[in-house]
């Protein structure tokens, strides 16, 4: 329903005693995660939202501040764990900016690789989320099917689904073997089939068109205002990606689109987020045959990356540079200065400002959450649309409350 | 299309007492708190740097070789010619005050707070300048340097009301 003007003026609401306040969350089924809305309503029609946040506050920030490059990256995993691989990529291409790591070909390749499979997962649960919020089971069934597939390749990969810690400075933990290769080729293989099958469920179905077009409507003006970036900047016409604008990675050897709506409404979203799909798909099937051979971490002259285990009790150089790196008195060579470098991640720019001081921790470690700054635009959003929208709009901004309150 | 350099020049040619500095291709201007505002409409009306990425801060205190306590980060991008530009505003105890970014962005309204919540800075102008992370009865600003990671004892020190007195 488009917000008109007889829907959003209600202006002095102290004065207006019959409205009714609704507490929604921090337990609710349809936040996902633990977040409150304090809900000002007339009748229906929500008059005023009020976001009460931080309950999962578990001081990342501060963490950050005592934990070295390599262990911080297990903490990145729980920001966003609905696609912690873009999280570890992040992290450490923020660590590699500070540090300036030229990273080898073959590990660009591997980290675009997962950053890419954790974009299409990440896609698959909003959009399967907000499915299902509001009404469409089996389209949350058939998106979770093949998050499970993205999760056994992760498996396969590095040994963890959910919190995989797969990036480390100036490397990967482990080398991509032939059965991540032939895991990944079937599911670019029947994934797309399913994707049909899933925008054949959506697109065009009555109630779920009827219950997000035009619901919460993000004009290009207040998204760049409100400093929203990633699908939900281009779902509103801002033809933003850091992919193409600042390619990092090896992201400019690729063929893809920029998928951008215009309406900005919630529907929009969703559109914009099924078509990344496919765009990550088009990625993944030209990387996945042209993964360049070659050493994923960077040399051990360079004492940035950590040996494997076999340099470490075969070699002599492999056991004095782990010694450097993991003694609290060695490690990195880092410089009394800071950076920022920021992903494309599927939630939008997750960024990291890192602050060295010539020792093995960092001493800020600040992110960007794109959830926290998404959600602020939520009171605007939701005003003068009903009490059951808040699921449609809530579902299209893919809050992630671990990222929000970090 | 200009490049940051045309920039940052312009802008220290209009505005006194800018100091640029560069590091790994990052352009860092840092501004009086007094002229904060008007550098940042400056370069938002001007240099089009329309998007406001984010805004954090360092508490220097155990920093080599620094002589202010805070300091703030305006990180603000040109999203039509991809160009980034860092803000710094260094305060100093008592009274780390700066001017709000709020009537220029919508969205410094929840990063100024979150900086107010962990660090203490105020806002001058912020409609709203709440806590938004921590507790409303929380006393200090964990991020600062001076407050250990396991906290003062807020946690221990909860009300606990237990089975027998509910």
């Amino acid at each position: 329903m488009p917000i008109t003007e007889t829907t959003t003026s209600p202006t002095a609401t102290d004065q207006q005693e019959y409205l009714w306040t609704l507490n929604f969350g921090p337990q609710h089924p349809a936040t996902h995660t633990t977040l409150r809305l304090i809900l000002e309503l007339d009748g229906e029609r929500v008059v005023k939202a009020t976001p009460d946040i931080g309950y999962l506050h578990s001081g990342f920030e501060k963490i950050g501040e005592h934990l070295d490059y390599n262990q911080y990256v297990t903490v990145t995993d729980r920001m966003n764990y609905i696609s912690p691989m873009a999280n570890n990529v992040a992290w450490h291409h923020a660590v590699e900016n500070l540090l300036e790591i030229e990273l080898t070909p073959r590990c660009q390749y591997i980290r675009v690789l997962v950053a890419e499979l954790a974009r299409i997962s990440d896609h698959l649960l909003c959009t399967g989320a907000m499915g299902l919020d509001v009404g469409a089971f089996t389209f949350f069934l058939y998106a979770f099917y093949q998050r499970e597939r993205i999760y056994d390749i992760f498996e396969t990969l590095c040994g963890a689904r959910f919190t995989n810690s797969y990036t480390r400075t100036g490397g990967l933990s482990q080398d991509i073997t032939p059965l991540v290769i032939d895991k990944t080729r079937d599911f670019l293989k029947t994934f797309p089939r399913t994707l049909d099958d899933m925008e054949r469920l959506l697109n065009r179905n009555r109630i779920f068109v009827d219950r997000t077009q035009g619901v919460g409507v993000l004009s290009r003006e207040d998204a760049m205002s409100y400093s929203a970036t990633g699908p939900i900047a281009r779902a509103s016409g801002i033809t933003r990606d850091l992919r193409k604008d600042e390619p990092y990675l090896c992201y400019e050897d690729f063929d893809f689109q920029v998928c951008c709506a215009r309406t900005g409404d919630s529907f929009a979203r969703y559109l914009v987020r099924m078509a990344e799909i496919r765009e990550s798909l088009k990625i993944l099937n030209q990387l996945i045959e042209n993964i360049p051979a070659g050493p994923i971490n960077v040399g051990g002259d360079e004492r940035t990356a950590l040996p494997t285990k076999e340099q470490v009790y075969q070699t002599i150089e492999g056991t004095i540079t782990h010694f450097e790196l993991i003694m609290s008195n060695r490690g990195f060579t880092v410089p009394c200065d800071e950076t920022y470098a920021a992903i494309e991640s599927p939630n939008g720019e997750l960024g990291f400002y890192v602050v060295g001081d010539e020792s093995n921790v960092a001493y800020r470690a600040r992110c960007r959450p794109p959830s926290f700054i998404h959600f602020s635009l939520f009171p605007d959003l939701i005003r003068g649309h009903t009490l059951s929208d808040i699921v449609a709009v809530l579902g299209s901004l893919n809050i992630i409350a671990a990222e929000l309150d970090r | 299309m200009t490049t940051i350099d045309e920039i940052t020049t312009e802008v220290q040619s209009r505005f006194n007492e800018i100091e640029t500095s560069q590091f790994r291709n990052q352009t860092r201007l840092q501004v009086p708190a007094s002229q904060l505002l008007e550098v940042a409409q400056h370069l938002r009306d001007q240099h089009a740097f329309d998007l406001l990425v984010d805004i954090t801060c360092v508490d220097y205190l155990h920093y080599r070789g620094a002589t202010d306590r805070f300091g703030l980060v305006i990180l603000l991008a040109n999203t039509s010619e991809s160009l980034r530009i860092t803000l710094r505003v260094m305060l100093n105890e008592p009274d780390p005050t700066v001017d709000s970014l709020t009537p220029l962005w919508h969205g410094a309204n929840w990063l100024e707070r979150e900086v107010w919540d962990m660090f203490g800075i105020h806002f001058e102008g912020h409609p709203d300048l709440r806590r938004i992370l921590l507790p409303e009865e929380f006393t200090t600003h964990p991020l600062r340097k001076d407050y250990p990671l396991q906290g003062f004892g807020e946690r221990h020190n909860f009300p606990v009301i237990r089975r027998s007195e509910a």
